[in-house]
């Protein structure tokens, strides 16, 4: 199956491909919003019998906030600003706008590409009722009692992840996993932040530059005399390319770098989920094998101790085997993942560079005849 | 070029003068006297060439010699060895000479009638020696001397120069800093009386003068004293390129003289200090209450023009600031990311990846010096050369006030005249004629002013123009050779960058 995101406002259009017979139809598509897909997302974790899945992490809420402030801004300064400065600076900002609107679309189709490209999370009935449903689920937001108690939930989670680091592990397939993930999730949510100042820094250049260049402009206009005159002009041009490069240059590295960054790091943290279930269920295994033996000791509801032992064994070792399946191909996943990104980002690099360098000398050799 | 018009005459003064005296040595005096003077003196040279056979050799030794005051470097030797060739070529002394005075067109001119042709030569040879630099300062060695609160920094102010005025060629003087603004002190009150433009020193920065002398070694005062060098220099070498500014003694003296007198007035908290405020205020007060009618359209419209450039240039300083300090952030930001590449590179398990990952980080560091590189030339190249024509075209404000004021000073004069003339047709009135002798002389005396004042603010008028022309000119040079500097460490560093990249790229792909 295929799933194709567009957008429309703030909702989403699914589009599906499908060849599967589960469906009723091989082609459709349905509007969806954001809260549809955290719904599907927490549907999928709160399933037991995903428990020794990793599930994808669910896309962050588009973020529309940070260009609408500085939109509001612009428009509060735009006395201050010649008019070329203010539609420079708005078209950069509706540049911005649409970046991170890209962004977003993104990130929301590739949870549901994961989703269905994943052997046992594409038959999840959710999922195809997400997929297929014409009307509009209409998903019932979370009330205050449910926030509440989720953050609640998570609390417990986080203190019991602590208690459970505890817990001697017997594979050491996921001793070594845990330790590894643990130190990769730290560091990559430093680098992660780190990256994001970077970008934040090269956006601030290419502003500086629209500020140069609409200067440069008005020098140019006033200044009478012609051989100054050509050479303002050429600046002026210089500047406003190195914007536009400078600009493309920061966007890219955002999309490249920081994203994959910031996805993994949302990715490492589910697959840490996947252990912390995991480790959960070692511990209940091992709690019914000391209930088993006090039942013993006591010779009394033994069979149900029994019973309730061999389940959660069971619960485990099925458990285990996914994790480890679900881990390796992780790690691969991971690889590819960075291969492609670093290898299109070092690309966009050059081109851009090289682009600039042309122009640069072209400045040069016209500025040394003038 | 009527400023290098104005350099030709003293060198040929200066030549011309030694000749009457010379041809009274040139009758009775020793060998050695005569070749010592004889190539400053054409007519003399002749007719002792012609006779003495030795005295060539001799004569082509002091031509040699003597060449080198007069403008041309590199073409000593060159013509030494030409005197020798054509001397050993042709024994008479006149063609030689002749030949001599073609090839390198210094004023070695031989005989009276080849005199005027090689005068012209030599006026357009030295007008171009002229366009390049006669005198090279530079400032070099900041070192910090003495310790607390009294430490200053003194500079090595180096000259190079090929100018007869000066002592030797090449010089060497410690200075600092207020020995800049001392100099600056005494060309504005002698100078700016004839209307020039005098570039204005580097300002003073007490919070940044008062770390050094701490003793702070951190980047940011080192770059302050980076920054004061560059900008001194600059000044200098501005002050030099100014034809009659650089005929000032106390030009000289501050470049030749070992020790100079410590200025002590230009310190701000000093007597002097105050005293200069109080006529900057009082200054500007005048400014705004007498207003000159123009006569002449052009001042008003190179006032206008400076006016509006000085904000433009200001406002677009601003914005290069800021352009300056969002690439240190950024260099910055990514010398921090690329420690946390390392270390993630360092904690991943695939080993492709981790090598790659931890080329990225190496690459993201070389990013960083170019950033940082990049960031010091737009401040060293771009954001001062701004700096500096925002306080230039303040000096040529300036300049226009001198004018107005020689305007103010001329139409006093005259109205004192006039009153002068009315006390004389009183007193003419009622008759007393003692105090009616004084009265004419007064008026005569006030008559001569006013001419003089007239004729001074002619002169002044001239002078300017003159001077916003000649600005102008070395304004449009100055930038043009800045901004292609910019461009081309732009360039350099977009190349430097696409290598890093592809230098990166196969081990991107590598990543199994």
């Amino acid at each position: 199956p295929d799933a194709l995101c567009e957008r429309d406002k703030v909702k989403f259009t699914v589009h599906t491909k499908t060849t599967l017979s589960s469906f009723q139809k091989p082609d459709f598509s349905v509007p969806r919003q954001h809260e549809d897909f955290i719904w599907l997302h927490d549907a999928l974790v709160e399933t037991e019998d995903y428990a020794g899945l990793i599930i994808p992490p669910a896309p962050p809420k588009p973020d529309f906030e940070s260009p609408r402030d500085k939109m509001h801004k612009l428009g509060e300064g735009e006395a201050t600003m010649t008019k070329e400065e203010y539609t420079k600076m708005k078209q950069e900002l509706e540049a911005e706008y649409l970046a991170v609107f890209k962004k977003t679309v993104q990130v929301h189709e590739v949870f549901l590409q994961r989703l269905s490209s994943h052997p046992v999370l594409s038959k999840d009935r959710n999922f195809q009722i997400f997929l297929e449903y014409d009307q509009d689920l209409s998903v019932r937001r979370k009330n205050a009692k449910e926030m509440f108690g989720g953050f609640f939930k998570n609390m417990v989670k986080s203190a019991d992840e602590v208690l459970i680091s505890g817990i001697k592990e017997v594979d050491d397939f996921f001793e070594q996993e845990k330790t590894f993930l643990l130190d990769y999730y730290s560091k990559i949510k430093d680098s992660t932040a780190k990256a994001e100042k970077m970008t934040r820094s090269h956006k601030n250049i290419a502003d500086d530059y629209i500020h140069i260049s609409a200067t440069l402009n008005s020098l140019c206009a006033e200044d009478s005399t012609p051989n100054k005159k050509d050479l303002w002009k050429l600046n002026l041009a210089f500047f406003i390319h190195l914007q536009k490069v400078e600009g493309r240059v920061a966007s890219d590295q955002e999309l490249k770098l920081t994203e994959l960054l910031r996805y993994y790091m949302r990715d490492i943290q589910a697959a840490k989920d996947l252990l912390y279930r995991r480790a959960r269920a070692l511990v209940d295994y091992e709690n019914s094998n000391k209930a088993l033996d006090k039942a013993r000791l006591k010779s009394k509801d033994i069979p149900q101790a029994e019973e309730h032992q061999r389940q959660s064994l069971q619960k485990f070792d099925k458990l285990s085997e996914s994790a480890k399946k679900e881990l390796t191909s992780f790690k691969g996943r991971r690889v590819v993942a960075f291969r492609k990104n670093l290898i299109e980002m070092a690309e966009l690099e050059i081109k851009h560079a090289k682009v600039s360098s042309v122009l640069f000398s072209l400045c040069v050799s016209l500025a040394v005849c003038s | 070029m009527a400023s290098s018009a104005d350099r030709n005459p003293p060198p040929f003064p200066a030549s011309e003068e030694p000749e009457p005296e010379l041809s009274d040595m040139a009758d009775g005096d020793s060998d050695e006297g005569e070749d010592i003077f004889v190539s400053n003196s054409h007519p003399a040279s002749v007719s002792r060439g012609v006779c003495q056979p030795e005295e060539p050799a001799d004569l082509f030794n002091e031509e040699a010699t003597a060449a080198q005051p007069n403008g041309v470097h590199s073409d000593d030797d060159d013509l030494f060895a030409e005197a020798q060739a054509d001397l050993s070529s042709d024994p008479s002394a006149d063609s030689p000479r002749k030949d001599l005075s073609c090839p390198s067109g210094p004023p070695l001119a031989r005989s009276p009638a080849a005199l005027q042709p090689t005068s012209l030569e030599q006026l357009e040879e030295e007008e171009e020696a002229k366009d390049s630099f006669d005198v090279d300062v530079a400032v070099t060695n900041p070192e910090k001397v003495g310790d607390g609160m009294n430490a200053y920094v003194a500079y090595k102010v180096s000259t190079r120069t090929s100018l007869p005025m000066f002592k030797s060629k090449a010089f060497t003087a410690r200075r600092r800093f207020s020995d800049f603004l001392g100099l600056y002190e005494k060309l504005s009150a002698k100078q700016s009386l004839h209307g020039c433009i005098i570039p204005p020193p580097p300002e003073k920065s007490v919070v940044g003068m008062t770390k050094v002398k701490v003793g702070m070694d951190d980047p940011s005062s080192v770059e302050f004293v980076e920054k004061r060098r560059a900008a001194l220099e600059r000044y200098l070498q501005r002050i030099v390129s100014h034809p009659l500014l650089l005929q000032d003694p106390d030009v000289r003296e501050f470049l030749e003289r070992d020790d100079l007198p410590r200025a002590v007035n230009t310190q701000a908290l000093s007597g002097a200090g105050f005293l200069k405020m109080i006529t900057k205020a009082s200054d500007a007060v005048s400014k705004m209450t007498i207003k000159m009618n123009e006569s002449d359209t052009w001042f008003e419209d190179k006032f206008q023009e400076v006016d509006m450039e000085e904000q433009q240039l200001r406002k677009l300083h601003a914005v290069v600031d800021s352009l300056v300090n969002h690439r240190k952030e950024l260099c910055m930001n990514t010398a921090v990311f690329a420690k946390s590449m390392a270390m993630l590179g360092n904690s991943e398990d695939n080993t492709a990846l981790s090598r790659a990952l931890s080329q990225l980080a190496e690459v993201e560091d070389k990013m960083e010096q170019l950033h940082q590189e990049q960031a010091g030339s737009d401040f060293f190249v771009f954001a001062e050369l701004l700096a500096d024509y925002i306080r230039l075209l303040g000096a040529v404000r300036g300049c226009f006030d001198q004018r107005v004021r020689a305007w103010q000073r001329w139409q006093e004069a005259q109205s004192t005249l006039q009153k002068k003339r009315e006390a004389e047709a009183k007193l003419l009135w009622a008759n007393k004629p003692d105090k009616l002798q004084q009265a004419k002389e007064e008026i005569g005396e006030w008559e001569a002013k006013v001419t003089q004042y007239e004729r001074d603010f002619d002169r002044i008028g001239m002078t300017v123009r003159k001077e916003v022309l000649r600005f102008e000119k070395e304004k449009a040079k100055d930038f043009k050779s800045q901004i292609i500097k910019y461009l081309e460490a732009m360039l350099q560093s977009q190349q430097r960058l696409i290598k890093f990249w592809e230098a990166f790229l196969p081990e991107a792909k590598a990543i199994a």
